[in-house]
């Protein structure tokens, strides 16, 4: 079923899922290229896993089409496909143990000799010694790995995860997350990971969609998600950001001119993503820098508002400081805990500075809180997700 | 009902071991699972074994009705007797309530199914209305059978048109053009009456199966037969174990069903025993027969559930 010669790019072409009194996902297109570990990121509820589910053939879509390499896998039963799940509960056979869950898609293929084979992938996922025990015998990260292994072994065109590591703690997510990225890697097959997470999205994927409320928001690699946001859901979501009420005010070459509150920042034209005047001016907290205002220092060319700090916090690696403006807006600052200045205390009145490349515009007429909310909630998420 | 009224209060008594910290603390508490135990011990001892052991010994003694029996000497060949007497309704109630026990599993696992997987809001509607009958007695319920399969009814004129009767009397099952009187009415009886005690078992297993695991047999490329061959029925094996036990067993020793809608030579063995202990006041014998038959259920039940191999499942 699966193998070099067949598959090919997992394309979604204008598909739209619609339960009875909602739009889990709305016309949408997109192309997973054959090879890539592709993240779809978003809240519970964007129609993530509604996606995943009509990709793996348990839901239909409402409209709209899938295909893998040229077939067309709209309306090919789950079992027909060339496509494997790790589910979010892994959903692994309580009745069978260890090795005989693993060897279940092959049996079901009719292959005659599975033992090789599944002894094979349990080495390949660290489980060999466990191969007659009962699920239920084993830990979470360990039954994890039993539900890519079981999903893996058919050398599927597209491996689906949805949320896989949802019920591990942090110490063990991180583990997996290198583990999954290595297997990925060692395997070459297509994986798409869905995932509220955003860390793990980032930490995972090469390419990751961010979705809301069924569609998606920006699509791209990593580093260009977070740099270069084109949406408040995306700068909030992905990450942190400081948004400031702003009005484009002319050119300068590369670069767009803005004012903030009557002070002028600058930014350059790759990252306006606003028609109007009105924008949100977004900076990263990580990329202000903050020094105290007395210094006489010179900001070269960097964008600079002053404020006063209403909370210094020590997190170690960095110190975490809450800045209020002039007018009344409170930004967030993360400073590297390098050269501390002692004198950055609540109360003290700083000026923050950055690179206007580090600035990104945003069109106003969008939330400005978009997403803000939605970090970091737990996993359990409805089946329609 | 001794056996059940023991087991519930076994199963509480377990966790409530003292906590380690207290352990050195009061008496009281290490007793207190032998207290929890005791109302049940009790019953099973006043209600069980000593009707058990008059029981057996009864089975033992000899004499007529007119002189009374005494255990002077214990004949053990009252036993004997019976099974040479006996043998043939012993076998004919253990058929019949093998055919019962399949016919209402053929009957009760998609009818289990639907309320499990399929009925949605209905599910509750369904449940209540598996165990309505219950609402009604026992006797009245199978009184009613005989009016639905009587010789000019409804059903019968419908069987006879289609010839229904004919293929059933040829393997014995009715007699001519009646059912009624006939071993098909007595399994058809048998069926109905221990149907909910089949259903509800399986629909408690089948409940508890998470619909995850049959999508994922399909992601590993189980057809829906597959699907259900190697997933859904081997995870709701010990509802049809705890189903099939709960209808073999009360069925095999049943009686009401036999004398409401069999023939007078049809006898089960329950009819016998009954016959033995309330109209020919044959004590002895009538003690074997029940003795013998509470033996053979047991091993009979023994067997199947070594054979189910339930300790495997979950």
């Amino acid at each position: 079923m699966a193998g070099p010669a067949v598959g090919g790019d997992l394309r979604i072409l204008g598909v739209t899922k619609r339960f009875v009194d909602f739009v889990a996902v709305d016309d949408l297109t997109l192309t997973v290229p054959k090879g890539s570990f592709f993240a779809l990121l978003g809240p519970s509820g964007c129609g993530k896993t509604t996606t995943l589910r009509m990709v793996a053939g348990l839901e239909e879509p409402t409209e709209g089409s899938i295909f893998i390499g040229d077939e067309d896998i709209t309306w090919a039963k789950p079992y027909r496909r060339p496509v494997n799940t790790v589910f979010q509960s892994y959903a692994l056979f309580p009745h069978l143990d260890i090795f005989e869950n693993v060897a279940f898609g092959l049996r079901r293929r009719g292959v005659k000799d599975v033992k090789p084979q599944v002894e094979d992938m349990l080495e390949l996922v660290e489980l060999g010694q466990y191969a007659r025990r009962k699920p239920t015998q084993l830990s979470g990260g360990q039954q994890q790995r039993v539900a890519v292994a079981r999903a893996l072994i058919n050398r599927p065109d597209v491996l689906l995860l949805d949320e896989p590591l949802g019920a591990l703690d942090l110490k063990l997510r991180r583990q997996m997350q290198l583990e999954l990225k290595r297997i990925q890697t060692e395997v070459g097959i297509t994986f798409v990971h869905v995932t509220h997470d955003q860390e793990e999205a980032m930490t995972m994927a090469d390419t990751i969609a961010v979705m809301n409320a069924g569609r998606i928001e920006q699509m791209g690699p990593p580093t260009e998600l977070y740099e270069n946001p084109r949406t408040t859901f995306v700068a909030n979501f992905l990450g942190q950001s400081n948004l400031l009420t702003g009005r484009v005010t002319g050119r300068s070459g590369d670069d767009v001119l803005a004012e903030v509150e009557g002070r002028r920042v600058a930014f350059p034209t790759s990252r306006l993503h606003a028609t109007g005047e009105a924008v949100h001016i977004g900076v990263r907290p990580e990329k202000i820098q903050i020094s105290f205002a007395d210094d006489t220092a010179s900001f070269d060319g960097h964008n600079v508002v002053d404020g006063v700090i209403l909370d210094a916090s020590f997190i170690g690696v960095s110190m975490q400081y809450v800045v209020r403006l002039p007018w009344g807006q409170e930004v967030a600052v993360f400073a590297q805990n390098i050269r501390r200045d002692d004198r950055l205390v609540d109360g003290a009145a700083v000026h923050l500075h950055w690179d206007p490349a580090h600035t990104f515009a945003l069109d106003a007429s969008q939330d400005a809180d978009a997403g803000a909310a939605l970090v970091g909630e737990p996993a359990a998420e409805p089946a329609v997700g | 009902m001794s056996a059940a009224a023991a087991i519930p209060d076994a199963l509480e008594a377990g966790p409530h071991e003292p906590p380690p910290a207290a352990a050195g603390g009061s008496l009281g508490r290490r007793w207190t699972p032998y207290l929890l135990l005791l109302p049940g011990l009790l019953w099973l001892g006043v209600f069980f074994l000593a009707p058990m052991v008059s029981l057996f010994s009864t089975s033992l003694q000899t004499g007529s009705p007119e002189q009374g029996y005494s255990l002077n000497p214990p004949r053990f060949a009252n036993y004997t007797d019976v099974w040479g007497q006996y043998g043939e309704q012993f076998l004919r109630s253990f058929v019949y309530a093998g055919i019962a026990t399949v016919a209402a599993l053929a009957i009760s696992y998609p009818l289990a199914y639907t309320i499990a997987f399929k009925a949605g809001r209905w599910r509750n509607i369904l449940l209540v209305l598996v165990i309505a009958p219950f609402f009604t007695s026992f006797l009245i319920r199978t009184l009613a059978w005989k009016t639905i399969l009587s010789d000019n009814g409804f059903v019968v004129g419908l069987m006879n048109t289609l010839h229904i009767t004919d293929v059933l009397a040829f393997v014995g099952l009715t007699d001519g053009e009646r059912v009624l009187a006939t071993p098909l009415a007595v399994v058809t009886g048998l069926t109905y009456n221990f149907l909910p005690f089949m259903t509800l078992p399986l629909f408690a297993s089948l409940e508890r199966i998470d619909p995850r695991l049959i999508e994922a047999a399909h992601d590993l490329f189980a057809s829906p037969f597959t699907a259900f061959r190697k997933v859904t029925w081997p995870l709701s094996l010990p509802g049809v174990v705890a189903g099939t036990l709960l209808t073999f067993i009360p069925a095999a020793g049943d009686y009401i069903n036999q004398s409401l809608l069999g023939r007078v030579g049809d006898a089960m063995v329950g009819n016998v025993i009954d016959s033995k202990f309330l109209r020919v006041l044959d004590y002895p014998a009538a003690a074997a027969l029940s003795f013998t038959l509470m033996v053979s259920i047991v091993v009979l039940v023994a067997l199947y559930v070594r054979r189910a191999g339930t300790e495997e499942l979950v």
